[in-house]
């Protein structure tokens, strides 16, 4: 109730110094929605999962705390009685100063549903930090902030700060060090604006494509691929009722800021902010898992490393990277190796090497093991004699002894893996079943709480077999326990870019012969050469044909589907102009297309609806045709708005008289007449048309003939009205 | 109550997420968290003293944990503890004393005391407070005329102490902790003006045209450094610019802003010029029981340096940066290992820690460690805000300001079980 009457009071006062005495406030977003860190987020969320010991949300709860946020709202999805419980039993939930709140949703599938929730909730009064559970960063905010507001009040519409980080991407696999793909990035260097965003770039091809638009409205642009987005954003209010007048928006990349940049009509624009010399990055998989860990380890987060986190009296850094906990009973013979952590109560046998690992509290290591860059979590048993590489072991986890783990092994909690068994690599292993079916869209599904355990459970892995004890054992070696989670067709390849082993080395081999070909290929084909050297053009109408790829032809496609349903039902049901001119844009988002597009997909529907209704002759068509075109030309007309656009139509209009309706063939110069004459389009779109016609094939002509008298009158008309100017 | 506990976990975090910085201003804040403790603590009727220690014990250790590289904060814990010790004592004393004259004629429990009636109060607190440590210069030179007589009375003081009348007690708890107070609010004033006790020393050891050298920046030694201009004194500064954080820089700004001439130098060109410096001067981040310094990274090698040209190296350090412990004590953290980005942009060497490929481990390991230490045979002089002294005279000064039982805080009970 107090929330709401702050919230009350926000709204009365809306000059800026009043904004600006808003505590600070954070959106903490508990859950990632993604499904990458399965099978262990089935039974716990990613934020409570340690880090060098650490559960994650500490690392972001603690940055947010000495960033100077005052209140931070944690969205829980996924188990969110876990996270609840534990933040209410954490120290977090008892400081001066700093509140934590705990918001829960049991049908949020997205954090655009997340936000939308957070908006109904109406407890975000200003300028907001918005950040996941799972990042782990050192920079200060007071200049990032201060650059937002400072923008903020030159520009209403600067809703957003974007913190990036320069980071390599290795130039070989394509991915940076997160093991998140290339990202491209297109800024503004003066006012930094983000121009352009792509993180799902096709490397086959060799080239991006920017809007020329881009380059015509920024004196400078720079292309960035150096950038690594640390998905910390500063936003403004807005965003929160931009996700929910777009009900569609789902992801905060790929839908918010893509359809942001997109879409002009709103002119909200996004900002970056750069940090050159503190720490910011995400978790988003075991590969970056493993390296953030590492980065923890060599105390690049600092001061948000474990021994200052947990009290230096507790932990303490030893020579080369060594963090040991007080009470580790480690055998004389032991070799501890560099950069690794030892928890708690551990204890370890006689002659074990572990190096660039990490041990939790209370696990049992006994003689002979070899742990090498492995995360082990707490009350973790490995018997004599066993190794580990690059593996990451949860909590409660048995290895019988000689058990070999091969690089890349996920083992989910209290896993039992048999007397000499070896794992193969990139096995992930969980105690409870794979889920059998797989949604194709990974980023959206999400690890379902209450669709847990028992369901799971009963679903058959090989439909056939009772998942009896002995079943189970069998997959693991004699006494083991859990299952073995089958990789997916094609997603192989996703393994070994986002496991937490280093990529083999026969696998770089074979990337970079791959690319050494495909450089062949491109320096062979002249035409291909310059497409990647040059920048294309999207609205460029005669080069978006082979421009396109596959992917988005096919969008087009069912766009133009749906705009001509649309189309159909206004016809039908009486829709008003404006009502329908709102509900193809929205269309237009959600597809991510240009305006363009739109013009030519109603032009289509409309020309369509006109073959289709009833007719005898060409000239009832010609009428049929005039009819629409006449009720409907303020739809049509608030689509175009350069000459670009018309062209484009007239080319969609060419193209149907050649396909799909083809009817339309002799009637071509009279309905380009009807347009002219209906103002849909001018003459300069005609005879820039007719120019550029001018020197294509004989074949492509046939229209331009066809229309020549047509064209001629223009010319001349044109030529008149010069001289009565003169 | 709920009102301390509040400001203790408000610097607890400031400590933890080190947000204070320098030595001086954690002391200060420290004993003044100390002396609302003490001011909130209730007092029993029997042996307040030992409920006012227990009080600062318990949040002492929670700060010497939030922060242990921080030795000011174990520094004045350990000395408000001092102060607790000693006013209780000399209360005690000056009570039994009372006691011994009033009961002159009814010796009922104390034949002993009846020997030396003529002992003044002050006598008996100055002699009883030495038998608890071994007797310092002061305590020596303060007269004490019959030492004969110290066991006896400190014995017994225990004993009259339980055996006191109620009435008497409260009037003494409530001057106890007054007294207390009075002694923290003393302590506070020491720590807030021992820059300038330190600089008013200055003129003795800074003369006309020499060099001197320093390293980093130290608001000490700036102070130092500029009351020695003020007194006409004209001489030269090299200021070594202190990789990594490089504060020497602003030291540089600031002598020039106040008239002073100044070269600024890399750290590693102080070699070269340390023949030509007639006396290096530098603060401290603590100094040690054995006379060793902790100092910033890199101090080690200038005096190294300034040793092989026989140069002298003083440290100045305010008493609050005298610390009871021995470097080689388990319990001191030497080092505070900071984050390698003071060292190096982490977005143009990304791609050397890529763990993606490889091995799989970091080839590139960057070390940035904030201290060094340098031991006592290094270090010529120590200036601190009440005098000049030599290493080796340290331990001395350091048992005037501590008592020996409050070395080691932790509880053993709390931690064995």
């Amino acid at each position: 109730m107090g929330a709401q009457k702050k919230g009350a009071t926000a709204r009365v006062s809306e000059d800026p110094e009043e904004l600006a005495r808003h505590p600070l406030q954070a959106i903490l977003l508990a859950d990632s929605f993604t499904t990458k860190f399965r099978p262990i987020t089935l039974e716990r969320p990613k934020v409570l999962l340690p880090l060098v010991n650490i559960p994650m949300i500490n690392y972001t709860l603690a940055w947010l705390e000495s960033a100077g946020v005052e209140e931070v709202f944690v969205f829980c999805c996924a188990h969110s009685k876990q996270v609840i419980d534990y933040l209410e039993s954490s120290e977090w939930s008892s400081q001066p100063n700093f509140s934590v709140t705990t918001i829960e949703s049991h049908n949020s599938i997205s954090a655009g549903d997340a936000l939308r929730l957070i908006y109904e909730r109406n407890v975000i009064h200003g300028d907001f930090v918005l950040i996941s559970g799972d990042t782990v960063s050192n920079m200060s905010l007071t200049q990032a902030l201060q650059e937002h507001k400072d923008r903020r009040k030159k520009d209403a519409n600067a809703i957003m700060t974007m913190v990036v980080k320069q980071s390599k991407p290795s130039p070989i696999t394509q991915q940076s060090r997160l093991g998140t793909d290339e990202l491209f990035m297109a800024i503004n260097p003066v006012t930094k604006q983000l121009l352009y965003y792509e993180d799902k770039a096709e490397y086959s091809k060799g080239f991006i494509s920017l809007d020329k638009t881009l380059i015509a409205d920024n004196p400078s642009v720079i292309l960035h691929n150096d950038k690594q987005d640390c998905y910390i954003d500063i936003c403004s209010q807005e965003v929160l009722s931009l996700f929910t007048d777009n009900f569609d928006y789902q992801h905060l990349r790929r839908h918010f800021v893509k359809g942001l940049l997109v879409d002009d009509i709103m002119g909200y624009k996004i900002f970056t902010h750069e940090i050159h010399s503190s720490y910011a990055a995400r978790i988003d998989n075991f590969r970056s898992y493993d390296t953030i860990s590492k980065d923890i380890i060599q105390r690049w987060t600092y001061p948000f490393v474990p021994d200052v986190l947990c009290g230096s009296s507790a932990i303490k850094v030893e020579r080369q990277g060594t963090y040991r906990a007080s009470d580790v009973t480690l055998s004389r013979s032991a070799q501890l190796g560099s950069f690794i952590f030892i928890g708690q109560g551990t204890k370890i046998g006689n002659d074990t090497k572990i190096s660039h690992s990490v041990i939790g509290e209370r696990c049992t290591i006994g003689s002979n093991v070899t742990i090498e860059g492995s995360y082990i979590w707490n009350n973790v048993t490995i018997e004599d004699g066993c190794q580990l590489r690059n593996a990451i072991v949860c909590d409660g986890v048995i290895l019988k002894s000689g058990a070999v783990l091969q690089p890349g092994v996920i083992l989910s909690f209290k896993v039992v893996v048999g007397q000499q068994f070896v794992v193969p690599a990139y096995s992930k292993v969980s105690l409870l079943q794979q889920p059998t079916q797989q949604d194709s869209d990974e980023e959206l599904e999400y690890a379902d709480s209450t669709s847990g355990t028992g369901e799971l459970r009963s679903d058959k892995l090989n439909g056939d077999i009772a998942p009896d004890l002995s079943e189970i054992a069998s997959e693991l070696g004699t006494g083991g326990v859990g299952y073995i989670w089958k990789v997916f067709e094609g997603a192989y390849d996703e393994e070994w870019r986002h496991s937490v082993a280093p990529i083999p080395t026969d696998k770089l081999v074979k990337l970079m012969l791959d690319r050494d070909e495909d450089e062949e290929l491109l320096t062979q084909d002249g035409n291909i050469i310059s497409a990647s050297g040059e920048l294309k053009t999207d609205s460029d109408g005669n080069g978006s044909e082979d421009d396109d790829n596959e992917d988005s032809r096919d969008d087009y496609v069912s766009f133009e589907k749906e705009v001509e349903a649309t189309f159909l039902r206004a016809v039908h049901e009486n829709v008003k102009v404006d009502l329908a001119v709102l509900e193809v844009n929205a269309l237009r988002l959600s597809y991510n297309m240009a305006s363009v597009d739109c013009g030519g997909a109603i032009f289509y529907s409309m020309m369509k609806l006109a073959v289709e209704s009833p007719h005898n002759s060409a000239s009832e068509l010609h009428r049929n045709a005039a009819d629409i075109v006449t009720t409907w030309q303020k739809l049509l007309k608030s689509f175009l708005h350069d000459i670009d656009e018309e062209i484009e139509v007239i080319l969609k209009f060419e193209e149907m008289c050649l396909e799909s309706a083809k009817e339309f063939a002799a009637l071509f110069p009279q309905i380009l007449h009807l347009l002219y004459d209906k103002e849909i389009l001018q003459e300069d779109a005609i005879l820039r048309w007719a120019d550029e016609k001018e020197g294509a094939d004989e074949s492509d002509k046939v229209f331009l003939k066809r229309s020549e008298k047509f064209i001629q009158w223009l010319r001349e008309a044109e030529e008149e009205e010069e001289e009565e100017d003169e | 109550m709920p009102d301390t506990q509040a400001l203790v976990n408000d610097f607890l975090n400031k400590l933890k997420k080190r947000k204070i910085e320098g030595s001086q201003a954690t002391a200060k804040q420290t004993a003044e968290l100390l002396r609302s403790v003490i001011s909130q603590t209730r007092m029993p009727y029997t042996n307040q003293a030992s409920a006012l220690i227990h009080s600062v014990k318990a949040v002492g250790e929670r700060l010497i944990a939030a922060n242990p590289v921080e030795l000011a904060v174990g520094n004045v814990v350990r000395r408000v503890l001092h102060i607790i010790r000693e006013e209780d004592l000399s209360l005690t004393t000056a009570a039994m004393a009372g006691l011994n004259l009033s009961a002159e004629s009814d010796d009922e429990d104390d034949t002993d005391r009846d020997n030396h009636p003529a002992l003044s109060a002050a006598a008996i607190a100055a002699a009883s407070r030495s038998t608890l440590r071994p007797p310092s210069l002061q305590t020596l030179l303060e007269d004490v005329p019959d030492s004969a007589a110290v066991p006896h009375t400190s014995s017994s003081g225990g004993d009259s102490e339980g055996k006191s009348k109620s009435a008497d007690k409260s009037s003494r708890s409530r001057k106890l902790k007054h007294d207390v107070i009075e002694a923290v609010n003393e302590l506070i004033q020491d720590i807030s003006t021992c820059r300038e006790l330190i600089a008013e020393q200055a003129v003795e050891h800074i003369h006309q045209n020499e060099v001197i050298l320093t390293l980093g920046s130290s608001r000490t030694v700036l102070e130092f450094l500029c009351a020695a201009k003020e007194k006409k004194r004209s001489f030269r500064v090299f200021v070594a610019e202190g990789a990594p954080r490089y504060q020497g820089h602003l030291l540089a700004k600031e002598l020039v802003t106040r008239g002073l001439q100044t070269t600024l130098i890399t750290d590693s060109a102080v070699f070269a010029m340390i023949s030509r410096v007639n006396m290096v001067i530098v603060g401290a981040h603590a100094v040690m029981a054995n006379g060793g310094v902790i100092a910033p990274v890199g101090l080690n090698m200038v005096a190294l340096a300034a040793q092989k040209h026989a140069v002298p190296f003083v440290v100045l350090a305010g008493s609050h940066k005298l610390c009871p412990l021995y470097p080689h004590h388990p319990e001191v953290l030497l080092n505070e290992l900071r984050s390698p980005s003071e060292l190096l942009d982490f977005g143009e060497f990304s791609d050397c820690l890529d763990f993606g490929s490889g091995i799989g481990a970091p080839l590139l390991h960057v070390v940035n460690p904030t201290f060094d230490y340098v031991p006592p045979k290094l270090v010529s002089l120590f200036i601190t805000d009440t005098g000049g002294h030599n290493p080796s005279y340290m331990y001395r000064l350091i048992a005037d300001y501590y008592s020996a039982d409050d070395l080691v805080l932790e509880r053993r009970t709390a931690s064995g079980n």
